[in-house]
């Protein structure tokens, strides 16, 4: 396991101030915080930085976290020495709403994972078991056809003992069709197990479109940006192009301008009513790097004479 | 680690046919109910329904409310401040929509 400089990962200096801290974290959180952020990699980023908060923020945990520290390097491989941290009794709040297994194994092995129940109050005899989140990313095409996942889930269990331990389970989940890029999925009775006589909770899917090469997708409604060339859009043309449920058959109409969009009524996400498919043409020129290549721009100066495409900046 | 195989053959969207009540609500966002009804006073949600004992939340309010909830952890902001994020998030979407639409990239 590696060692993680947490002072580093939020940009201040070992003796930083509390406010200090909590300053850098804000500014790291506004940049990254994935509700937000449009940086590729915001969650992952998130994540890193709000551990390193709660590292830091809290007295008890960042004292803890110094006197490893003052011992090893980021990077640096670290295990914890046997029973370092009996001597802490940690308080801090439950940050991560969501729970257990958001925090790196580093984190765990330095301050324990918030072991559920484990202080505060007994739950009472019967109580339905929480509800679990997690996220699935799927692929464009698999909302247009429904699929099969099998997801693998590591969910933090007490055993026996009352030792915490991380199971993996394994679901079959059937992915309807038509899903959209942030709804969930409801999995009756697959959340956390209930106390007594209590219930199981839900578990619920949010489901992520997998960043796709050239389709965006906005609602149901989809996008493609489609690069024609000159003499398809000047002309018109059939076109083979792609949709998320294979190529179909497109008609540029003659006389397209650059950024005319074509509508592809249904073609969108499947639901109802369906969304559409949105090409949006953009005009690409053929490169002037051969002779007859050269004589055919000539030619077309030539032929257009009259042509100016600057007459909106004459006044 | 121990590996448990489970099939689960229903999964059920959460769409606008779905409803919750504010405790079902409560329960899928892992978040209590008196911050749940201080999100609805500010107007983040918008149940149907007169009293917190009848009111109904469609399936994408899941969403939303749990945006709403790691804002408020994450920016330790109160309700006010929630609401105004959410709202101009709201706009930038619709914005950058619009710009599409033109399009733009």
């Amino acid at each position: 396991m590696d060692f993680k400089d947490y002072y580093a990962t939020l940009g201040v200096e070992r003796k930083a101030t509390q406010d200090q801290i909590k300053r850098a974290y804000r500014k790291l959180a506004r940049k990254y915080h994935p509700d937000v952020s449009k940086e590729p990699d915001a969650e992952a980023r998130f994540k890193d930085v709000a551990e390193a908060y709660e590292a830091l923020n809290d007295p008890e945990k960042r004292a803890a976290y110094d006197d490893v520290g003052k011992r090893h390097k980021n990077g640096q491989d670290f295990s914890p020495p046997p029973g370092w941290n009996s001597g802490f009794e940690f308080s801090g709040r439950d940050f991560g709403g969501d729970g257990n297994g958001d925090h790196s194994a580093f984190f765990e092995a330095l301050f324990g994972r918030q072991a559920a129940g484990a202080r505060g109050p007994r739950p009472p005899e019967h109580m339905a078991g929480r509800d679990h989140h997690a996220k699935v990313q799927i692929e464009l095409h698999d909302s247009y056809q429904g699929a099969r996942r099998n997801i693998s889930l590591r969910v933090p269990q007490v055993d026996t003992s009352g030792q915490m331990t991380m199971q993996s389970r394994k679901l079959d989940v059937t992915i309807p069709k038509g899903v959209r890029s942030g709804q969930h999925l409801r999995l009756s009775g697959q959340g956390g197990l209930g106390h007594g006589q209590g219930p199981a909770g839900d578990l619920y899917l949010e489901i992520e479109f997998a960043a796709h090469p050239y389709f965006r997708v906005e609602g149901r409604d989809v996008y493609l940006d489609l690069p024609v060339a000159p003499w398809e859009a000047a002309l018109g043309a059939s076109l083979a192009v792609p949709t998320p449920d294979g190529s179909i058959q497109l008609t540029v109409p003659p006389g397209s301008s650059p950024g005319r969009k074509l509508r592809l009524k249904g073609k969108g996400l499947p639901s109802v009513p369906p969304g559409d498919l949105y090409v949006m043409l953009s005009i690409a020129l053929p490169p002037a790097d051969t002779e007859p290549a050269q004589e055919a721009y000539r030619g077309m100066a030539k032929n257009f004479a009259g042509f100016n495409p600057r007459r909106a900046l004459e006044a | 680690m121990s590996t448990k195989n489970l099939s689960v053959t229903h999964a059920v969207l959460v769409d606008e046919e779905i409803q919750f009540t504010l405790v079902e609500l409560s329960r899928a966002c892992r978040a209590d109910i008196e911050q749940l009804v201080v999100l609805v006073h500010e107007g983040v949600l918008t149940p149907s329904g007169d009293d917190p004992q009848h009111w109904r939340f469609g399936g994408p309010t899941l969403h939303r409310a749990r945006a709403a909830l790691r804002l408020t952890r994450d920016f330790e902001l109160n309700a006010a401040g929630t609401a105004l994020v959410l709202d101009l998030l709201d706009e930038i979407k619709t914005l950058r929509s619009r710009l599409r639409h033109l399009g733009t990239r």
